[in-house]
């Protein structure tokens, strides 16, 4: 008996529990809603104010550019095809710069990934060591060393190439390690146990695993350094960001030649967005394929 | 049912065993022998070979020297007599007519002390340094007759430059350079002169336990005030300007996320019925992600003038894309049956997708804004760099002056910490956010990598 109104008092008791603690959560939700539109508001403000133009007569003006460089460039759409040939060599330097960055980055990020996972590192004290240098070299905005290799080693296409390499090593070295840890060490300790060095245990025991993941990650981030490298142009390094550069200062007249330059660079990161994202597709499906056998 | 094929002869698995090696052995070593042919190819279309002539190492060194170290100016006007003093020769750095730092005795001689045993004299009519193991140089500039050295006997040697109207001498200790009109020593120091107070400052060389003291005097408002208002270093429009790139970040990610979130609705199969509309959407983040983020600051730059409004728009655009196609991805992956037991309870549409929908993708939204973040913490940097906003534009601005080193290096060393501690609040949120989604990868995976590690 006793038991049974202890049980509904209970029920109750839970009961006006759960309400308070719905409301509870409704406050704190909109306590945080209004604050996150309040930030959101300020700092729009605040960017607003300390912008030079500002957003209410700019927005009027956001086609302006587009409509005169669109207009321009349908006026002499017949050089069109020869401005493409002209700068498809800046192109293919931007290419090359995206490319062998990523392939460089992709050696380093493997490298700084073995050190810094247990088990495959050759001197595991300095794990931490390794961690940190690819912490660093992830958080450094590729346009900081780029714009100090530029003072050094004057323009051209090398400063920006190791600017984006440190940088993709970094990133790469990130996500390389977590790889390594769902890696298995079996194939490692039977390597060992057979006599092999380091480099061959891990070449033969842990890359063969980890590759099409490796090889997944580094095509992404190919992607994103397309990007990148078209932007390192912008500030000196050679390729299509430079021209681009050349062809905005001089302003009206020339925005054929930038039409032509925004073409090359939309067509190209919708290319290797689509055939990457194809690769990287098969190589998990393959993965997996390979996993369940 | 597959049959094997049993009646294989012993040779020919052998044949076959061998093709697996042969096809094996080239992947081997064809992939890396591909990587070494492209990067040989690299090395000769950047041309890497001509790169050490091109560089200019004078350069680096100076940067590399300038980024730990400073010099102060000791100048003497050679028709009046004035002598000044400043740091690395800038009026910023300036000392106060009739001060000078312990190592400069001013007076009809002014004699500089350059540390073991390098003595600099500014006479009246003549100029001498004292170089141990070396002997007195003595030089006489005047308007007339340019720069009349004395040397010691013997050979010069290559630190000294002696023209007509010109005399140089670099050593460890410093560097003495002489003109006709203008008489120039410089003194290197390691550090970074002038970081907290300027010389105009009475705060300036006092110890910290002196500026405590002064703190609870009640003095704290004017000594940060001189603080903040240093004019070399400039941490009010350095503060200001790292605010404003996290600014962008912020505005842009999540302006990013509010703006694709209704869109990546209509680009799922399975809430937007309509074939063409989920094309025409999915066309829309395309291109919005296609044309990249520098064109359209590029764009949006010349309607809105540089500054950070630019730079968060740009992000937001090139974001709107982006997380379009992550969010749509998100949305056609969530299970239906949630959706339908919030229907059975007699909920209307907004509620289903308040309760049915947000809850299950909410994990994932969370985690892939929360990541772009941090990287668009990065990005803000770079399109600061190119349109003018935020740190970027100071450090692009420090760089191009080529002189203020110590200036960049304590930019890039700023960065460094901004982008590092808004990966670690990222982190930080991510996991108070999402605790349990972790969890549940975290179990998701465990049981894969045991069944490889445990036997």
């Amino acid at each position: 008996m006793t038991d049974l109104t202890a049980g509904s008092s209970s029920v109750d008791q839970i009961r006006d529990e759960y309400t308070a603690m719905t409301q509870r959560k409704r406050v704190y939700g909109g306590i945080l809603l209004i604050l996150f539109v309040a930030l959101m508001a300020a700092g729009f403000r605040t960017a607003d104010s300390r912008n030079a133009g500002g957003f209410v007569d700019g927005w009027q003006r956001v086609l302006d550019y587009p409509t005169e460089v669109l207009s321009e460039a349908w006026e002499k759409i017949a050089q069109m095809l020869a401005h493409l040939v002209t700068f498809f060599p800046a192109l293919v330097e931007t290419l090359n710069i995206a490319a062998a960055a990523t392939l460089v980055g992709t050696l380093g990020g493997t490298f700084l990934a073995l050190m810094s996972t247990r088990g495959m590192a050759v001197w595991p004290s300095l794990i931490p060591l390794f961690r940190r240098i690819a912490d660093i070299c992830r958080a450094i905005p590729e346009i900081v060393i780029a714009l100090v290799l530029i003072f050094v080693l004057g323009g051209g296409p090398v400063p920006a190439m190791i600017a984006i390499a440190l940088h993709t090593a970094g990133a790469l070295g990130k996500l390389f390690s977590e790889v390594n840890e769902n890696a298995s060490l079996k194939p490692v300790e039977g390597l060992h146990s057979a006599g092999a060095n380091w480099s061959q245990r891990m070449y033969l025991g842990v890359i063969p695993q980890v590759g099409p993941n490796y090889v997944s990650y580094a095509l992404l981030r190919f992607e994103i350094n397309i990007r990148a490298s078209a932007i390192m142009g912008f500030v000196g390094a050679g390729g299509l960001g430079y021209e681009l550069r050349n062809a905005m200062s001089w302003g009206q007249g020339r925005y054929d030649e930038a039409a032509a330059i925004f073409v090359l660079l939309f067509v190209t990161i919708v290319i290797v967005d689509q055939l990457s994202g194809f690769l990287r597709d098969c190589l998990t499906h393959g993965s997996e394929k390979g996993a369940s056998v | 049912m597959s049959t094997f094929a049993t009646d294989l002869s012993m040779d020919d698995l052998k044949a076959k065993a061998d093709r697996l090696f042969i096809r094996k052995r080239l992947v081997n070593f064809g992939l890396p022998a591909l990587v070494l042919a492209y990067l040989t190819y690299v090395f000769f279309a950047f041309d890497i070979s001509g790169l050490a002539g091109r560089a200019n190492w004078e350069n680096g060194k100076t940067l590399v020297s300038d980024s730990y170290s400073y010099k102060t100016h000791v100048a003497r006007d050679n028709r009046s007599g004035e002598v000044s003093i400043a740091i690395e020769g800038e009026r910023k750095g300036a000392y106060p007519d009739g001060q000078s730092p312990g190592w400069v005795e001013l007076g009809e001689t002014t004699v500089i002390d350059l540390e073991d045993g390098h003595v600099v004299r500014f006479g009246p009519e003549t100029i001498e340094y004292d170089i141990p193991g070396y002997g007195v140089v003595r030089a006489r500039p005047s308007r007339a007759a340019g720069v009349q050295a004395e040397l010691p006997a013997g050979d010069v040697p290559d630190w000294i430059n002696a023209s007509k109207n010109r005399l140089a001498i670099t050593t460890d200790a410093g560097r003495l350079t002489i003109t006709r009109n203008r008489s120039e020593v410089f003194r290197y120091f390691t550090g970074w002169e002038l970081f907290w107070f300027t010389l105009d400052s009475p705060y300036y060389g006092k110890s910290f336990g002196e500026l405590v003291g002064r703190v609870a005097t009640g003095e704290a408002g004017a000594i940060f005030d001189d603080f903040w208002t240093n004019k070399m270093w400039r941490h009010q429009d350095v503060a200001w300007a790292i605010f404003e790139t996290i600014l962008m970040a912020f505005l842009g990610t999540f302006g990013a996320a509010m703006l694709a979130l209704p869109l990546a609705f209509l680009a799922t199969r399975n809430f937007n019925p309509l074939k063409s509309i989920r094309f025409a959407t999915r066309r829309v983040f395309d291109f919005v992600r296609g044309v990249d983020a520098l064109i359209w600051t590029v764009v949006l730059a010349r309607a809105f003038g540089p500054g950070p409004l630019t730079g968060a728009l740009a992000i937001l655009v090139t974001d709107t894309g982006t997380f379009g196609k992550v969010f749509s991805e998100a949305l056609e992956n969530v299970d239906q049956k949630q959706i339908e037991g919030v229907q059975s309870t007699g909920a209307n549409a907004p509620q289903r997708y308040r309760f049915g929908v947000i809850p299950q993708v909410t994990p994932v939204l969370l985690s892939q804004l929360l990541y772009f973040l941090e990287s668009n913490t990065r990005s803000a940097t770079v399109i600061g760099a190119i349109t003018g906003g935020g740190i970027g534009l100071l450090l692009t601005q420090a760089i191009i002056t080529q002189k203020d080193w110590e200036e960049v290096a304590y930019y890039i060393v700023l960065i460094i910490l901004m982008v590092m501690l808004m990966d670690w609040f990222s982190g930080w949120l991510r996991r108070r956010l999402i605790q349990d989604e972790t969890g549940k990868k975290r179990k998701v995976r465990d049981p894969k990598g045991k069944t490889f590690v445990l036997p």
